[in-house]
């Protein structure tokens, strides 16, 4: 049997959380929101949390992050939370629309909901599921299921609140919507986030996810989205991670696309204890296309786990997986990519690829990439690498007076910028590559300068790489 | 400039050069010609410094430095240039940031302050016009889809703005139409100068009719087997090279 229950005291605590709670969790749900809500429960209680006992969880152990005496914030904090207090956003020249969740509540300044004058909606996730019963009934926990994963039950079964977005058809936005995940408390909290984006027939999206803490006390997010892609809708994606050393995260992706539509997703990861990233992608309309990138600079005891499932369920899609990694000191990382082709799903083109650098011989990395094809009129590939610094571009660099440390730096900073340069977002790209520098030069910790509050604004480029303080 | 002495090298144990010696003087250029697999690229490589070669005997004086003690970078820094056959692509990289780096540290090595920026680039659009290369290269990749005249129209550019005393060039020639020759030959020619010297190594004659070497020399299988002047090179290209197995 496959459920063996572990960590039986955080989710008896849970559990038990749940029934003391019902007042609060269920009081403003409409009856759509209840059904899921008590589905999930009952899912809940009997995965459990994951284990490494299980296939998909083989390479990320949550034992320790679980034993954890977490508290957990039922009830919503005073409304009117002053933003600019508890955040302060100095990308240079990076204009945004900027939404905000404190500890897993949506914060907001004068309406938990804005209508913007294109039609589009963002918010708040509670306020939406009373105030957009049909569109929460569409979409809300179609696509995120609940009956494999502990962890997404659990998320749906205590989900109060997090970022809705609704884009109507033929809108393009022109903002980029940045959604910022903070954590600021004097407790150690488990926090289950929830967003719902959807974005109607051929309109089109920017959105940027950041998550980013405070303080150091040790955190674990559980976090929740769900996209719905309509005909022809495109959305650039990107999440950025740059997480204290307390901080687990387990970021759930769940996107469903039309025909005709357009997803890139890129997740930078540059510091975090445990940082999980799960991408679904169900491709259900013809010609549509999906592209996941991502980039993962771990060092010391880090870990980061990239688990992806492209689903082709239809003919004539395609989808392209490029994730690169640098593992230093004892840090470990999974990659696992299933590609996943239907019988009927002809003429796909399918690509993954998975290459990593291992710095050091205590650096570990797990890699699978994984197709299974029941088409036969199909294009993909997969591959995956595993290796250290190129020696004869070392050789090169070094005969042009480079010293062995910088070229090293050098060469990482090169391998880290075929993802960089996917980002289309100038201003971001330049911020992420900015990050990427400093992350590889050792300067970039996971201090509180995450992408968005950095104090110590830089200038302006200068694309070089003066490496004098390595 | 350079002194080789009874220079024996070998790979995982296999001797590859055996007792070469060679001296160049500033000023000079040299050629080293030879079939393939002869040690052309070995020399070369030590030379410049590439881990993985043992020399198992005799030295390399450069500049009054025994030259097998300095690492790799710190040989650049001391003016030994290497253009390589193959020159290797890194990608995410561009020329600007990379020539920019290279010139820095070659400056620190010597006690000097980085480049100003408009100086750098004022150096770059005055190397390319003396090369007269048209490329837009400043922003892309180093030698990221570059085709093979241009990897080596590239390779005499970073050269160009290294300005290294001594530039060994293995087998820049090969693979290269006569315009990318052209630019390499105008390259070496115009760089010349009484304090700098260069070694070219090539298997064909054809580049020495660019480039007028003051000595030639054959290197067959791991020793320089004859030296001679220019007119050399011409008759090595008449008889072939079964002229100088014949007098072995």
């Amino acid at each position: 049997m496959e459920n063996i229950l572990i960590d039986t005291d955080l989710k008896s605590r849970l559990e038990n959380l749940f029934r003391e709670s019902a007042r609060l969790l269920f009081g403003s749900d409409t009856t759509t929101i209840s059904e899921i809500r008590n589905k999930a429960f009952d899912h809940f209680s009997q995965l459990g949390f994951p284990h490494v006992r299980q296939e998909k969880w083989r390479g990320t152990d949550l034992k320790k992050a679980l034993a954890v005496d977490y508290e957990f914030i039922m009830d919503s904090p005073a409304s009117d939370i002053d933003l600019e207090k508890v955040f302060r956003c100095e990308v240079p020249h990076f204009e945004t629309h900027l939404v905000a969740q404190l500890n897993g509540w949506y914060v907001y300044r004068n309406s938990p909901l804005s209508v913007f004058s294109n039609g589009m909606v963002i918010g708040s996730l509670a306020t939406a599921f009373r105030e957009y019963p049909e569109l929460i009934h569409k979409h809300y926990g179609k696509y995120a299921d609940t009956s494999k994963h502990g962890l997404i039950a659990l998320n749906t079964a205590f989900a109060q609140d997090g970022i809705f977005i609704y884009v109507p058809d033929n809108v393009t936005v022109d903002d980029v919507i940045q959604m910022v995940n903070i954590v600021d408390s004097d407790r150690n909290l488990m926090l289950q986030t929830r967003n719902l984006v959807i974005l109607g027939k051929n309109s089109h999206l920017k959105l940027v996810q950041c998550d980013d803490s405070i303080n150091h006390r040790v955190s674990f997010i559980n976090a929740v989205s769900e996209i719905y892609l309509g005909e022809d809708a495109s959305l650039d994606h990107y999440k950025l991670q740059n997480k204290d050393e307390n901080s687990t995260l387990i970021n759930s992706l769940f996107i469903y696309q039309e025909r005709g539509s357009q997803l890139t997703s890129n997740a930078i990861s540059l510091n975090g204890e445990i940082i999980r990233n799960n991408t679904e992608v169900k491709l259900c309309g013809e010609n549509s296309s999906a592209n996941i990138y991502g980039l993962y600079l771990m060092d010391r005891n880090q870990h980061i786990d990239n688990q992806i499932f492209v689903d082709h369920a239809v003919p004539r899609c395609q989808s392209n997986e490029l994730l690169k990694g640098i593992l230093d000191d004892h840090a470990s990382g999974v990659f696992n990519g299933h590609v996943l082709v239907r019988k009927d799903a002809q003429q796909t083109n399918a690509y993954q690829t998975n290459k990593n650098i291992l710095l050091t011989d205590k650096a570990t990395i797990d890699t699978k990439p994984f197709l299974e094809i029941y088409a036969d009129d199909v294009k993909c590939s997969h591959g995956a690498t595993i290796g250290q610094l190129d020696q004869d571009a070392m050789f090169y660099i070094r005969s042009r007076g480079i010293s062995e440390s910088n070229a090293r730096i050098l060469l990482m900073y090169a391998f880290a910028a075929e993802v960089v340069n996917k980002i289309s977002i100038p201003e971001l790209r330049q911020r992420i590559d900015d990050m990427v520098k400093k992350r590889l030069r050792g300067e970039l910790s996971y201090c509180d300068q995450c992408v968005l509050h950095c104090s110590s604004q830089e200038k302006t480029v200068s694309f070089e790489i003066d490496l004098s303080k390595v | 400039m350079l002194s080789i002495k009874n220079l024996s090298v070998s790979i995982h144990g296999k001797e590859i050069l055996q007792d070469v010696s060679l001296e160049v003087n500033a000023g000079e250029v040299h050629a080293i010609m030879g079939p393939n697999g002869t040690g052309k690229s070995t020399l070369s490589y030590v030379i410049a410094g590439r881990e993985g070669y043992e020399v198992t005997h005799g030295e390399i004086i450069y500049k009054g430095k025994n030259l097998l003690e300095l690492s790799t970078e710190e040989r650049a820094c001391e003016g030994i240039f290497l253009g390589f056959q193959y020159p290797v692509e890194i990608p995410g990289v561009s020329i600007t940031n990379f020539l920019r780096t290279a010139i820095n540290e070659q400056r620190k090595y010597k006690g000097l302050d980085p480049i100003p920026a408009k100086d750098f680039l004022n150096q770059m659009e005055e190397k390319k016009k003396m090369l007269d290369l048209h490329e837009k290269l400043a922003n892309r990749s180093v030698n990221e889809g570059f085709s093979g005249g241009e990897k080596k129209k590239n390779e005499i550019f970073q050269m160009a703005m290294l300005e290294p005393t001594l530039s060994i060039l293995d087998e820049t020639d090969s693979g290269l139409d006569i315009d990318a020759l052209r630019v390499v030959a105008t390259g070496v020619n115009t760089l010349r100068h009484k304090d700098n010297a260069t070694i070219v190594i090539t298997h064909y004659q054809r580049l020495l009719d660019y480039i007028i070497p003051d000595f030639v020399h054959v290197l067959y299988d791991g020793r320089i087997v004859k030296s001679g002047g220019k007119e050399m090179a011409l008759e090595l290209e008449e008889k072939g090279y079964e002229w100088i197995k014949a007098q072995m």
